[in-house]
């Protein structure tokens, strides 16, 4: 018989893989609490709670901070809407160039943020379009969209379409089917594309540096802290929260959209 | 209780009944309807009337165009030429939620997200009747299909003839003129499928509304309806009750689709009728040893091949003239060991057993 333990080679592979991913995070936790602020020496001199004082004190990052979250959320709010609405269409429809247009939705997540930056830069610049919040909503949107759409998608493939016929057999006409039946299907899909998307635009860096122009949002504020180098230990702070701003949302939607899995798996 | 459920769940009202015999319109009519999808002619010029409560079977093979028919009465489909009227009134444009007819889906189509209190409410909550009311009529409802108690679960937590019921309820309770069956029964197995569906036929006695039943099970058909259309390739074939549809079928495809027939073909008819036109004669209407003047006609066989069915044997035969027929024998004086492949044997039928049927080919 095979021992059901993985050989020590693995386990070293394994836990060194591990630690490659997980241990500059942890360093990054643990120079937030440093009492040393000009350079990153190990072992920290001494621990200190002081940079999170300093950190709430400081209105560049409020200010960066609010930004993101208006960014994020209204990216996110636009993703759902044109997100669920490009599901709902290309769901049932057969149409000449279908496969095109479902490549070109989802292409933008695949496409390195550094093409859709250059693409929107030079889109606004030939427009004539000043950059502001609208321009960096519209670069973030780009791949927001992506992620809701996906969600949409899947959970409409899983859901019978004689489910609509059913409603309108019944006596519901097309709004009241979209609010009773194919809202309340699409609901926990849509949570948890939008916690996504909102994550993702929440630490964008390069799409943003490219629509942004001088406005500055969390991630480009955390750069430009790395570049000139001052309280060093604030940006860790910031990063902290930043992990935790992100880190929930995703881990929420994991656990919404894996506990619906098994009540629409049943078709019949 | 019974008397309270049937008057909350769609019984129509003797005002009701009297209109309907005043106006003597059918429930469901099509003229001259054509269903095309692409090359694909899915319903292909049918013609029907269907009276209010009576039970109708489309009975057909798949793709011979019975639900696309049920799909056109519903609403889903529109024709493409020909008109359909419920009850007098032409249909054209008129969506599926502005229609007097609900669906029991083949799928049962419930709703995953409501329970199944909601899911019977549902129609009434569409059309904004009150909350107590609703909840009365869902519940009567689902004591009309037996399933009191089980307001709370949700679909996914039922079996599949549990789940079939809250879809018949949830048709119920809106009282439709006419009820849309598409293969109702045929995900559920073969005992919950008779026990369902002599309920089924109870309930449209009780209800008398028009139920319009889509399958390909011919047992089903024959033994629930009043009459039975045999579809085949976007057309009927036949109309009429079961035993006219069993007896007296008309082309081969009726004869050979509604249970088992000998369809003898015009060249070899000649010896039996005198005509050179085809016949279908059912195995169970030709007699083994047939004592003297019971039969018309009088054969030998040689026996092929037995099948033993437990109610009945059946036997193959060849004849002389290399003619092949297929032999019922219902088994009410026990297994006859004298049978046995190989064996000559006299038959013979009587002459109206031999029915003829319309040339094929059309």
């Amino acid at each position: 018989m095979r021992s059901e333990r993985a050989g020590l080679g693995l386990r070293i592979a394994a836990a060194g893989g591990l630690l490659y991913l997980h241990l500059p995070i942890a360093f990054i936790l643990l120079y937030a609490f440093t009492t040393e602020d000009k350079s990153y020496q190990f072992p920290p001199p001494g621990l200190t709670l002081k940079w999170f004082a300093v950190a709430w004190n400081r209105q560049d990052i409020w200010d960066a901070l609010w930004l993101s979250v208006e960014v994020a959320l209204v990216a996110t709010a636009l993703a759902i809407l044109l997100g669920t609405l490009a599901a709902a269409a290309l769901w049932r429809a057969r149409f000449f160039g279908r496969d095109a247009i479902t490549l070109l939705i989802v292409l933008p997540i695949a496409l390195p943020g550094i093409i859709t930056g250059i693409a929107l830069r030079s889109t606004f610049g030939l427009l004539d379009i000043p950059f502001s919040f609208w321009t960096i909503v519209t670069g973030h949107a780009t791949f927001c969209i992506v992620v809701v759409y996906n969600n949409a998608i899947a959970r409409l493939r899983r859901t019978s379409p004689s489910l609509l016929e059913a409603a309108m057999d019944l006596g519901a006409d097309g709004f009241q089917t979209f609010r009773w039946v194919l809202l309340p299907n699409l609901a926990t899909a849509l949570l948890a594309g939008g916690m996504l998307a909102f994550a993702l635009s929440f630490d964008e860096v390069i799409v943003t540096t490219f629509t942004a122009g001088q406005q500055t949002t969390l991630p480009i504020w955390m750069l430009s802290e790395l570049v000139r180098p001052r309280q060093r230990p604030v940006t860790n702070v910031v990063a902290v929260f930043v992990i935790a701003v992100t880190f929930l949302p995703i881990l929420l939607a994991y656990r919404l959209t894996r506990g619906t899995e098994s009540m629409h798996g049943t078709g019949k | 209780m019974e008397g309270a459920v049937t008057v909350g769940v769609a019984a129509p009202s003797p005002s009701i009944r009297g209109r309907r015999a005043a106006m003597a319109e059918p429930a469901v009519r099509f003229l001259g309807v054509h269903r095309h999808f692409g090359e694909v002619r899915a319903v292909d010029g049918v013609d029907l009337e269907i009276a209010p409560g009576e039970f109708f079977s489309m009975l057909g093979p798949s793709g011979s165009g019975k639900t696309t028919c049920l799909r056109l009465i519903a609403g889903f489909e529109e024709p493409d030429a020909g008109e359909i009227h419920l009850l007098g009134r032409p249909m054209r444009g008129v969506p599926p939620y502005e229609r007097r007819v609900n669906t029991v889906f083949q799928d049962y189509a419930l709703f995953p997200h409501m329970n199944v209190l909601d899911n019977v409410g549902f129609g009434l909550r569409v059309k904004r009747v009150p909350r107590a009311e609703r909840i009365r009529k869902a519940e009567a409802a689902l004591a009309l299909v037996k399933l009191a108690g089980l307001e709370d679960r949700r679909p996914a937590q039922l079996s599949g003839g549990q789940r079939q019921r809250v879809a018949l309820a949830r048709a119920l309770v809106n009282e439709p003129e006419v009820l849309l069956l598409d293969e109702p029964l045929g995900a559920l197995d073969l005992k919950l499928r008779q026990e369902m569906q002599s309920e089924l036929k109870g309930l449209q006695r009780e209800l008398g509304i028009t139920f319009v039943y889509v399958t390909h099970d011919q047992e089903e058909a024959l033994g629930m309806s009043d009459r039975v259309a045999v579809f085949n390739r976007g057309r009927i074939e036949q109309i009429g009750t079961p035993p006219e549809i069993y007896e007296h079928p008309r082309t081969a495809f009726v004869a050979g689709f509604v249970g088992i027939s000998n369809i003898v073909d015009a060249e070899a008819a000649v010896r039996f009728t005198g005509e050179r036109r085809p016949f279908s004669l059912r195995p169970e209407r030709i007699l083994l040893d047939p004592p003297a003047g019971a039969v018309d006609i009088e054969t030998r066989g040689r026996i092929t091949d037995i099948q033993y069915h437990g109610a009945s044997t059946r036997l193959r035969l060849v004849l002389s003239d290399g003619l092949e027929l297929v032999v019922e024998r219902p088994n009410t004086e026990g297994t006859d060991g004298a049978l046995a492949p190989g064996r000559e044997i006299r038959l013979g039928w009587r002459r109206d057993a031999m029915r003829p049927l319309r040339e094929t080919g059309r």
